[in-house]
C-alpha cells in the first residue's frame, strides 16, 4: 500500500520501530537458547499481525478521514481509467455544463456583481430633471447652478454633455468625441489625473479661459504621451484650448456611449446661446455624490423642496420641474439585469441537465458493479464507506469537468464578447477572476455531490444475498424507474429552454419584419464636420455651401440622392421642438406646449429614406430662405395634434426657433408616413412620436450660424445598389469640396438597425445555444436509457421473437417506452414553461410569453428528437437473434 | 477484525496508559522495553498486546504526555525511545490517585461480599 507524501516518513518510522521491537524480541529468544527459526516464529506469534498493529497505530495519528478519502480518490481514479468511454462522455458533458455556467457567470460577475470602480460607489446617483413628459430629462444649466448651490444632501453635483469637435493643428484634421463637464465631475468620482490637474472651481463658468483635459488615448496618440503636453494648446473647432491635465485610460463614466471621449471641456465653453436658458433641454445630465449618511430618499425629499422653491421663483420655466435621482449602478445597468438573470437561470438548467445525464450514466454503470459492491460489503466495507467511495468518484469526474470547463469558459467568454452588444456596460472588464474560479469550484463540487448521491445511495444498499446469487443481474427494476425519472426531468428542462429560445427567435423574426417606415437598404449615413472657415461665416455663405455639399455628394458615382439632416435622425439621434397651433393662445408655460420630434432636412430626404408622401407635397428646390416657411408632418402628428383632420394649410408656432419667445410661424404643406425613430422594438412605447420636418435652407439665420460649430452636419445618401467602395467615393468627393472637412461615423442604415437589435440578438444566440446544448444532452440521456433497456431485455426480446413477435412489434415496444418518457417530460416541461416564460416578458417583442405556436412546435421537435434517439437502440433490438439471445445466459 | 483490537484498547485504555506512564518514570524506554517491564513487574501476569501498546504510545505522544526520540541501542540499532514529559508526570500523579480511589472503592465493594461468604 502506498502512502501520501506527508505520511511516508511517519510510516517508515513506524515500520522501523516495529522492526526494532521484533529484532529485540528475537534476540531475547535466542538468548534463552532458541534456534533462529524457533525465535523467529515465537517472535511473530507474540507480536501478532504486523500490518494490523500498524493500522491501529496509524489510526491514532488523526487525519484518518483524509487518508481514507485519498484512498477513495485513488480507487475512483483507477476505476474511471478502466472505463475510458464512460469517463470521457461524463467529463465532456460536465465540461459543457460547467463551462457554459462559468462563462456566463464571468459576464454576470463583471457586469452585475462587481462594484463600480470608484470609491464609495453606493453614494453615487445620477441626476435628471423630471418633466411632465420625461422622468429623466435633461437639466438646464441655470437650474444646475441653483441645484448645486442650494442642496443640502450632496457633497458634490456635476453635469456632463456629449459633443464632438474637429481637432486641427495636430496632423490630419480629425473628428473627436468630447464632453462638456462641470468642474467637480472627476474629483467627485474620486478619479485621479494621469498628468496635470482637473478643472478647478470657477473654471467651468461661462466666460472662463478655454482649457481642456485630454484622454490618455489621445495624449498618447497625438501628443506622444509627453509630460510637455501640459500648457500646450490644441485647436477644437478652430478655437485654441490650453491642456491642463490627462484623464486615466480606463475612465469612462457614461458607459452606455459607444465611444469614449477624447477630450473634456468646461461646460462654460459651450457657445450655445440656449445654455443660459432655464427652459432649454440640451441633453445635459448630472451625477452627484450623496453626503455620508444621507439616503437617496432624504436627498430626493431635499431636492423636492429645492425644486418647489425654484418653481415659485421661476414659474415660467420651472413649473412642474422636479428632480429624479437614480442609484448610479441601477441607471448604468438599465435593462441588462433581467436579461442576464434569465440567461443565468437558463444556463443553470443546462448544468442540471448535464448533472442528471451523468447521474444516469453512473446509475447505468453501477448496475455492472452491483456484484463488486456486494463483495466489498461482504468483506466488511460499511455503507458509509461505499457511499463515500462513489462520491469520491463523482467528485473526480466533476473536478475534471470543472477544470476543462474553465478552459472552455475562457474561450467561450471571449467569443461571447465579440457578439456582445455595446450596451452591456463594462464589457472590457469581463474575464476569469477569483470569483469566477470559486464559483466554478463550488459548482463542480455541488454538481459532483448532486449527480453522485442518488446512484451512490442506490448502489450502497446491495441486497447481498440476492445479488451474489443472481450473478449481478438483480435489482434493476427500481433502477429503471430512477432512470425514467431522470430522463423525464431532462426532457422537461430541455423543453423550458427550447421554449425560451423559441420565443426569442420569434421576437427577433417579428422585429426583423417590422416596417420601420422607411427603406433602410442602400442608405448610407455619415457625420460631416464643416471646415473651420465656416465658423462665424454669414448665414448666406453657409446656405450656399450646404447647397453645394448636397449637389456634390448627390453627384458622386453610385449615389442616387443625398440630403443633409440636422435635427433628429431615425435610430441615431433625436431632437425635439415645442409648438402651439396657430389660433390657439400661446401656453404660458413651456410644459403646456405640444412637442414633436424635429427633422431638419433637404428636399431629397424622402427619396433618400424611401419615406412615402401621403398627402400634399414635400419640400422642393423652390422652397428657400425667401419663400414662406413651410413644414411637413407625419401621420401620427396628424392623429395626435389635429385629431386626424387634414392639417394642410394649418399653421403652427415653433417655440425654439424664435429667441424672443413669440414662436416662428410655419405652414403645414404635406403629410408623410410615420418612421420608427426609436428603433424597431421600442417605438410604440415612446411618448414622443409625432414628427415634424423642416427645410434646412429655410431655418432662421441664428440656427444656420450654429450649424458649423454644433458638431457639424449629418448626411444620408441612397446608393443605386450595395456599393462596397461607396465610402471611398464619398471621401474623394469630400476632399474635393474642402480638405479640412472630415467624414466621421460612416455607417450603413442596415448596420445601424441591426445594432439596435444587438442586445436581443445576443440573448437570443445565448439562449438558443443553451437550448441546443440541452436538446443534445437530453437526447443523449434518453438514448442511453433506451440502449440500456434494450441491452437488459435482450433475452426477453429474443424470447418474444422466438414466440412469433414481428420486428415491428419489437420496434413499437421499444419506441413506445421512449415515447412515454418523452411525453411525460414534455408535458411537465410545458407546465413549467407556462410558469417560467413570463419572467422573460421584458425580453420579448410581439410574442406572448405563452405563444401557442412556439409551445406546440417545440413540444413536437423535442418529442421527435427523443424518438429519433430511441430509434437507434430500437434498431439494435430488432436485430436480436432469438437463438443467440436465449443462449446469452 | 480491526474492531477486536479497538475494543481491547477501549477496555485497557485507562489502565494501560497508567502502566506505560509509570514504567517511564524509571527512565526513557522503547516499546519492546516497556512491554517487557510491564510483564516482569506484574510477575508475567500482564501481557501487553502490541496491538494495544503501539496505538497507546502514539496516542500518548499526540496528547504530549510522552515524547519520543530516536536513539541507537546497545546493538547499534535505531530504536524509538519514549520519555515522560512534565505534563505526563502531572497526569501520572492524578491518574495514580484516581487509580488508588478506584481500587479502594472496588475493594470496598468486594470486601463485604467476602465477609459474607466467609461467614
Amino acid at each position: 500500500m502506498k502512502f501520501p507524501f506527508w505520511r511516508g516518513k511517519k510510516q517508515r518510522q513506524l515500520e522501523q520501530e516495529i522492526a526494532a521491537h521484533l529484532e529485540m524480541a528475537k534476540r531475547d529468544h535466542l538468548d534463552r537458547g532458541a534456534s533462529s527459526q524457533q525465535a523467529d516464529s515465537a517472535t511473530r506469534r507474540e507480536f501478532g499481525n504486523v500490518a494490523l498493529v500498524q493500522r491501529v497505530t496509524r489510526d491514532q495519528w488523526g487525519w484518518i478521514w483524509l487518508e481514507e478519502f485519498l484512498q477513495d480518490l485513488r480507487y475512483g481514479a483507477r476505476s474511471l481509467r478502466k472505463n475510458p468511454g464512460f469517463t470521457a462522455i461524463a467529463v465532456l458533458t460536465l465540461t459543457l455544463g460547467i463551462g457554459a455556467n462559468t462563462s456566463l457567470f464571468s459576464i454576470v460577475n463583471a457586469v452585475l456583481l462587481n462594484p463600480l470602480p470608484y470609491p464609495h460607489p453606493e453614494q453615487l446617483v445620477t441626476l435628471h430633471e423630471s418633466k411632465p413628459n420625461f422622468r429623466a430629462g435633461s437639466i438646464s444649466y441655470p437650474n444646475f447652478r441653483d441645484w448645486q448651490n442650494d442642496n443640502h444632501s450632496f457633497s458634490a453635483v456635476a453635469i456632463a454633455r456629449g459633443t464632438s469637435f474637429t481637432l486641427t493643428g495636430l496632423g490630419e484634421p480629425e473628428q473627436i468625441n468630447a464632453r462638456f463637464i462641470s468642474s467637480d465631475y472627476f474629483s467627485m468620482l474620486g478619479v485621479m489625473p494621469v498628468l496635470g490637474r482637473f478643472f478647478a472651481a470657477g473654471e467651468d463658468e461661462i466666460g472662463a479661459a478655454p482649457i481642456v483635459l485630454v484622454s490618455a488615448g489621445l495624449w498618447k496618440r497625438k501628443l506622444n504621451g509627453s509630460a510637455g503636453a501640459l500648457g500646450k494648446t490644441i485647436n477644437l473647432d478652430g478655437k485654441a484650448y490650453t491642456i491642463v491635465g490627462v484623464t486615466p485610460a480606463s475612465f469612462d463614466l457614461f458607459l452606455r456611449t459607444a465611444r469614449a471621449p477624447d477630450v473634456y471641456v468646461p461646460i462654460g465653453q459651450w457657445s450655445n446661446p440656449l445654455l443660459m436658458q432655464r427652459t432649454a433641454g440640451l441633453g445635459i445630465h448630472g451625477v452627484a455624490r450623496l453626503k455620508p449618511g444621507v439616503t437617496i430618499e432624504q436627498a430626493t425629499a431635499d431636492m423636492q423642496s429645492l425644486t418647489n422653491n425654484l418653481a415659485l421663483a421661476y414659474p415660467d420655466a420651472d413649473k412642474g420641474i422636479g428632480a429624479t435621482l437614480i442609484p448610479f449602478r441601477k441607471d448604468m445597468l438599465g435593462s441588462v439585469q433581467p436579461v442576464l438573470l434569465v440567461l443565468l437561470g437558463a444556463v443553470g438548467f443546462v448544468l442540471l441537465i448535464a448533472c442528471v445525464n451523468v447521474a444516469n450514466l453512473l446509475l447505468a454503470r453501477s448496475t455492472g458493479r452491483t456484484r463488486e459492491f456486494a463483495i466489498r460489503a461482504a468483506l466488511g466495507a460499511g455503507r458509509g464507506r461505499l457511499v463515500r467511495q462513489l462520491l469520491a468518484e463523482s467528485l473526480l469526474l466533476a473536478l475534471s469537468g470543472g477544470t476543462l470547463g474553465v478552459v472552455l469558459a475562457q474561450s467561450a467568454t471571449s467569443a461571447a464578447l465579440k457578439v456582445l452588444p455595446a450596451q452591456l456596460p463594462r464589457s472590457a472588464e469581463i474575464g476569469i477572476d477569483t470569483h469566477v474560479l470559486l464559483f466554478t469550484a463550488a459548482v463542480a463540487i455541488l454538481a459532483g455531490i448532486l449527480f453522485g448521491l442518488v446512484p451512490a445511495l442506490r448502489t450502497s444498499q446491495p441486497r447481498l444475498h440476492e445479488t451474489l446469487k443472481e450473478g449481478g443481474r438483480g435489482g434493476s427494476g427500481t433502477r429503471h424507474r430512477a432512470q425514467g425519472v431522470f430522463v423525464v426531468a431532462e426532457m422537461a428542462m430541455a423543453l423550458v429552454l427550447l421554449v425560451g429560445a423559441g420565443l426569442m427567435i420569434r421576437s427577433l423574426a417579428v422585429l426583423w419584419s417590422t416596417n420601420p417606415g422607411f427603406q433602410p437598404h442602400n442608405v448610407f449615413t455619415f457625420g460631416l464636420s464643416l471646415p473651420p472657415s465656416m465658423m462665424g461665416a454669414p448665414p448666406a455663405t453657409i446656405r450656399a455651401y450646404v447647397r453645394e455639399l448636397d449637389a456634390k455628394f448627390a453627384a458622386t458615382p453610385g449615389v442616387e440622392a443625398a440630403s443633409q439632416s440636422w435635427g433628429a435622425f431615425p435610430m441615431i439621434s433625436d431632437d425635439e421642438q415645442l409648438f402651439w397651433i396657430d389660433g390657439q393662445p400661446k401656453p404660458t408655460n413651456e410644459n403646456d406646449m405640444k412637442w414633436t420630434l424635429n427633422y431638419v432636412v433637404q428636399p431629397d430626404y424622402l427619396k433618400v429614406m424611401g419615406i412615402s408622401l401621403l398627402r400634399g407635397r414635400f419640400f422642393t428646390v423652390h422652397d428657400d430662405e425667401r419663400s414662406p416657411f413651410v413644414a411637413v408632418v407625419d401621420e401620427f402628428f396628424v392623429q395626435k395634434h389635429f385629431g386626424g383632420e387634414d392639417p394642410i394649410g394649418k399653421r403652427i408656432h415653433l417655440h425654439y426657433l424664435d429667441l424672443n419667445g413669440n414662436g416662428t410661424l410655419v405652414q403645414i404643406v404635406g403629410v408623410v408616413s410615420h418612421v420608427n425613430q426609436w428603433g424597431l422594438d421600442s417605438d410604440n412605447n415612446e411618448q414622443l412620436r409625432a414628427q415634424l420636418y423642416l427645410h434646412c435652407l429655410q431655418m432662421p439665420d441664428s440656427y444656420i450660424s450654429g450649424v458649423p460649430g454644433g458638431g457639424g452636419s449629418f448626411m444620408a445618401v441612397r446608393s443605386k445598389e450595395a456599393t462596397p467602395r461607396l465610402l471611398d467615393a464619398l471621401r474623394q468627393t469630400n476632399r474635393q469640396i474642402n480638405s479640412e472637412q472630415v467624414i466621421f461615423d460612416a455607417n450603413s442604415m442596415d448596420n445601424i438597425i441591426s445594432a439596435t437589435l444587438a442586445a436581443r440578438r445576443f440573448s437570443m444566440i445565448l439562449l438558443a445555444s443553451f437550448a441546443a446544448l440541452a436538446l443534445l444532452l437530453s437526447s443523449v440521456g434518453i438514448y442511453g436509457v433506451i440502449s440500456y433497456l434494450v441491452a437488459q431485455r435482450t433475452r426477453e426480446i429474443g424470447l418474444r421473437m422466438a414466440l412469433g413477435a414481428s420486428s415491428t412489434d419489437v420496434l413499437r415496444m421499444v419506441l413506445s417506452h421512449g415515447g412515454k418518457l418523452a411525453t411525460v417530460g414534455v408535458l411537465i416541461g410545458l407546465c413549467a414553461s407556462l410558469a417560467l416564460t413570463r419572467l422573460m416578458d421584458a425580453m420579448l417583442y410581439g410574442v406572448s410569453p405563452t405563444d401557442p405556436p412556439t409551445f406546440i412546435t417545440v413540444a413536437f421537435l423535442l418529442t421527435l428528437v427523443a424518438l429519433a434517439a430511441c430509434y437507434i437502440p430500437a434498431r439494435r433490438a430488432i436485430r436480436v437473434d432469438p437463438m443467440e439471445a436465449l443462449r446469452h445466459e | 477484525m480491526a474492531n477486536r483490537y479497538q475494543n481491547r484498547i477501549e477496555l485497557l485504555q485507562g489502565t494501560l496508559d497508567l502502566l506505560i506512564l509509570q514504567t517511564l518514570r524509571w527512565g526513557p524506554q522503547h516499546g519492546y522495553g516497556i512491554s517487557q517491564a510491564i510483564r516482569l513487574n506484574s510477575g508475567d501476569i500482564l501481557q501487553v498486546d502490541t496491538g494495544s501498546l503501539y496505538p497507546a504510545l502514539h496516542r500518548l505522544e499526540r496528547q504530549k504526555w510522552i515524547a519520543a526520540d530516536w536513539k541507537l541501542s546497545e546493538n547499534k540499532q535505531r530504536v524509538r525511545v519514549y520519555r515522560l514529559t512534565a505534563a505526563g508526570k502531572k497526569h501520572l500523579l492524578s491518574e495514580r490517585s484516581r487509580w488508588a480511589q478506584l481500587s479502594d472503592a472496588i475493594a470496598g465493594v468486594l470486601e463485604p461480599a467476602k465477609k459474607e461468604s466467609e461467614a
